[in-house]
C-alpha cells in the first residue's frame, strides 16, 4: 500500500491514477495529508431530482475547460440503504468530457452512514486543489436534509430548478434558496420557465437587500451558459459562510465519531427495550468519548 | 446484543467499485443496466458510462473512477477487436490489476482471445445476474489470496472454465 503523502506527491506532478488512488484512500480511511495552501474554488450544485444538474454542469464544465481552468466534479450519488450499493450514474449526462486533461470526474457514493461524506469531502477538496485543479464542482444528490448539510460545505452555491415545478418554492422552507448565491432556472426552451423565474425573482425580492441573480438556462439547447459562468464567477463567497462551513464540519466529525463508536450498538439495543432514555445515552456516550477521545 | 451480531457481517461484506461500459455503437443497454441494477442490489458501487464509449474513454473513466472492476457490455460484435485494446490500454496504463468481464453477444468461438487478453469471465444472454455476483466474489477471494486475477496479470484462470 502505497503511503498518501506519496501518492500526494506524485499527484502533484500531474499523476491522474495517483490522484484517483489518493482519493480512494482519503474515501475508505478517512486519513487525509497535511495540505497546506487554503482550500480553493468550489462550487456546490443542488436541486430537485430531475431539474438537470447534471448536463447543466456538462455544459459549465466545458465553458471553464475551453477557457483554460482545469475542472474537477464531485459527483454525490445516494447509497442503497439496504444493499449498501449504488449506482452512480451521472457519467451518462455528462458526455463528451471524458478525454479532456483538464476534467476529472469522480463519483461518490453518498456514504453509508449519516454525517459521513462531509469528512471525506473536505479533504478530497483539499487534495485536488493543492494538485492545481481550479473549479471544484460538487454535485449533491438532490434532497433532504443532506443536502443542506453538504451545502454548508462549499463556497458558492448553485441552486438549480426546472419550469413549472414550485420545488425551488419548497426549497425556500428548507433553507436551501436562503444558502443558494445563484439561482437557475434550467430548461428554459420549455414553456413555463421565464415564468418561474420571474416567481422566484419576486420571492427574492421580499428582502429589500437581496439582489441575486436568477438566471434563466437551456443546459440542452446550451442557452444561457456563458452568462451563468460569468456571475458564478462574479460571485464572492458570503461572509456568513466560513463560520456556516465550520460548524457543518463540527457536526459531521461528530456525527461520524457518533455512528461508529464501539458501544452505539448496545447503547441502541438497550435504547430500544427501554431500559435507558435518550438523555441518558447521551451521556453515555459523551462521557466515553470524553474520556477516550473520539 | 442483538443488533450488533446483525450489524457484524455486514461490516465484513466486501464492497467494490465496478465500471460498466459500453464500448462501440451499438445503441442497446438494457443487459449493461440490468446488470448495473444487480450489482448495486449485491451492494457495491457501480458507475455506468453510458453508451458508445471509445477505449479511451473507458480506460480514463476507470481511472479517474478508481475502479477495481470493469464490465464491458457489446452487442455489436466489436468485441473482438474494441475488448483486447482496452484490455492493452488498460495494461499501458498501470491498470493491470484492474478485473475485467464481458458480457453481451459474444460467439464462442470468440470467448477463449478474450480470455487470452486479460478478460476473467464472459456472461451471454440469459445469465443470471447472481452468476456475475459470484463471480466477483470469487475473483475477489482469489485476488485476496495473492492469486492473479487483474487484466495485466499472468492468470490461466478464468471463471467460464
Amino acid at each position: 500500500m502505497t503511503d498518501i503523502s506519496d501518492l500526494l506527491e506524485s499527484a502533484k506532478l500531474g499523476d491522474r491514477r495517483s490522484l484517483s488512488m489518493l482519493i480512494s484512500a482519503i474515501s475508505e480511511s478517512g486519513d487525509s495529508p497535511i495540505i497546506n495552501t487554503a482550500t480553493g474554488w468550489i462550487l456546490g450544485v443542488t436541486g430537485p431530482p430531475g431539474s438537470g444538474k447534471s448536463t447543466l454542469i456538462g455544459q459549465m464544465v466545458r465553458k471553464w475547460a475551453s477557457s483554460g481552468e482545469r475542472v474537477a466534479v464531485l459527483a454525490l450519488d445516494p447509497t442503497s440503504p439496504l444493499s449498501g450499493g449504488s449506482l452512480l450514474a451521472d457519467r451518462i449526462r455528462m458526455e463528451g468530457d471524458d478525454l479532456r486533461e483538464n476534467v476529472f470526474v469522480r463519483s461518490i457514493p453518498s456514504g453509508k452512514t449519516p454525517g459521513a461524506i462531509s469528512p471525506i469531502l473536505w479533504p478530497i477538496c483539499g487534495v485536488l486543489t493543492e494538485c492545481g485543479w481550479t473549479r471544484i464542482i460538487v454535485e449533491t444528490v438532490g434532497t433532504g436534509q443532506s443536502e443542506f448539510r453538504i451545502a454548508a460545505l462549499v463556497d458558492r452555491l448553485l441552486l438549480v430548478d426546472g419550469p413549472d415545478r414550485g420545488d425551488i418554492i419548497q426549497a425556500e422552507k428548507a433553507g436551501i434558496l436562503e444558502l443558494a448565491d445563484v439561482i437557475a432556472v434550467n430548461k428554459s426552451d420549455l414553456p413555463g420557465a421565464s415564468s418561474a423565474a420571474q416567481h422566484i425573482r419576486s420571492s427574492l425580492s421580499l428582502a429589500s437587500d437581496d439582489n441575486r441573480e436568477v438566471v434563466l438556462v437551456s443546459a440542452k439547447e446550451g442557452h444561457g451558459i456563458q452568462e451563468l459562468v460569468e456571475i458564478i464567477e462574479k460571485c464572492e463567497p458570503q461572509n456568513t459562510r466560513g463560520k456556516m462551513m465550520m460548524m457543518e464540519r463540527l457536526i459531521s466529525e461528530w456525527d461520524a465519531a457518533l455512528v461508529s463508536h464501539p458501544e452505539i450498538d448496545n447503547i441502541i439495543s438497550e435504547l430500544c427495550d427501554g431500559s435507558i432514555t435518550v438523555r441518558q445515552a447521551i451521556e453515555i456516550l459523551v462521557s466515553s468519548m470524553r474520556d477516550g477521545g473520539l | 446484543m442483538r443488533l450488533l451480531e446483525v450489524i457484524l457481517p455486514l461490516a465484513t461484506y466486501i464492497n467494490m467499485r465496478i465500471v460498466i461500459a459500453k464500448p462501440g455503437l451499438d445503441g442497446h443497454d438494457r443487459g449493461a443496466k440490468v446488470v448495473s441494477r444487480a450489482l448495486r442490489d449485491g451492494g457495491h458501487d457501480v458507475i455506468y458510462t453510458g453508451l458508445r464509449k471509445t477505449p479511451e474513454e473507458i480506460v480514463r473513466i476507470v481511472n479517474d473512477e478508481d475502479a477495481e472492476v470493469l464490465g464491458l457490455s457489446t452487442l455489436s460484435g466489436a468485441h473482438d477487436s474494441l475488448i483486447p485494446k482496452i484490455c492493452e490500454q488498460l495494461i499501458e496504463n498501470r491498470l493491470g490489476s484492474v478485473i475485467v468481464f464481458a458480457g453481451g453477444i459474444i460467439p464462442e468461438r470468440d470467448i477463449e482471445a478474450l480470455f487470452r487478453s486479460g478478460v476473467r469471465a464472459v456472461f451471454g444472454p440469459g445469465t443470471p445476474t447472481s452468476d456475475v455476483l459470484d463471480f466477483l466474489n470469487e475473483a475477489l477471494i482469489r485476488k485476496q489470496n495473492g492469486n492473479p486475477v487483474g487484466v495485466g496479470d499472468d492468470s490461466g484462470w478464468n471463471w467460464n472454465d
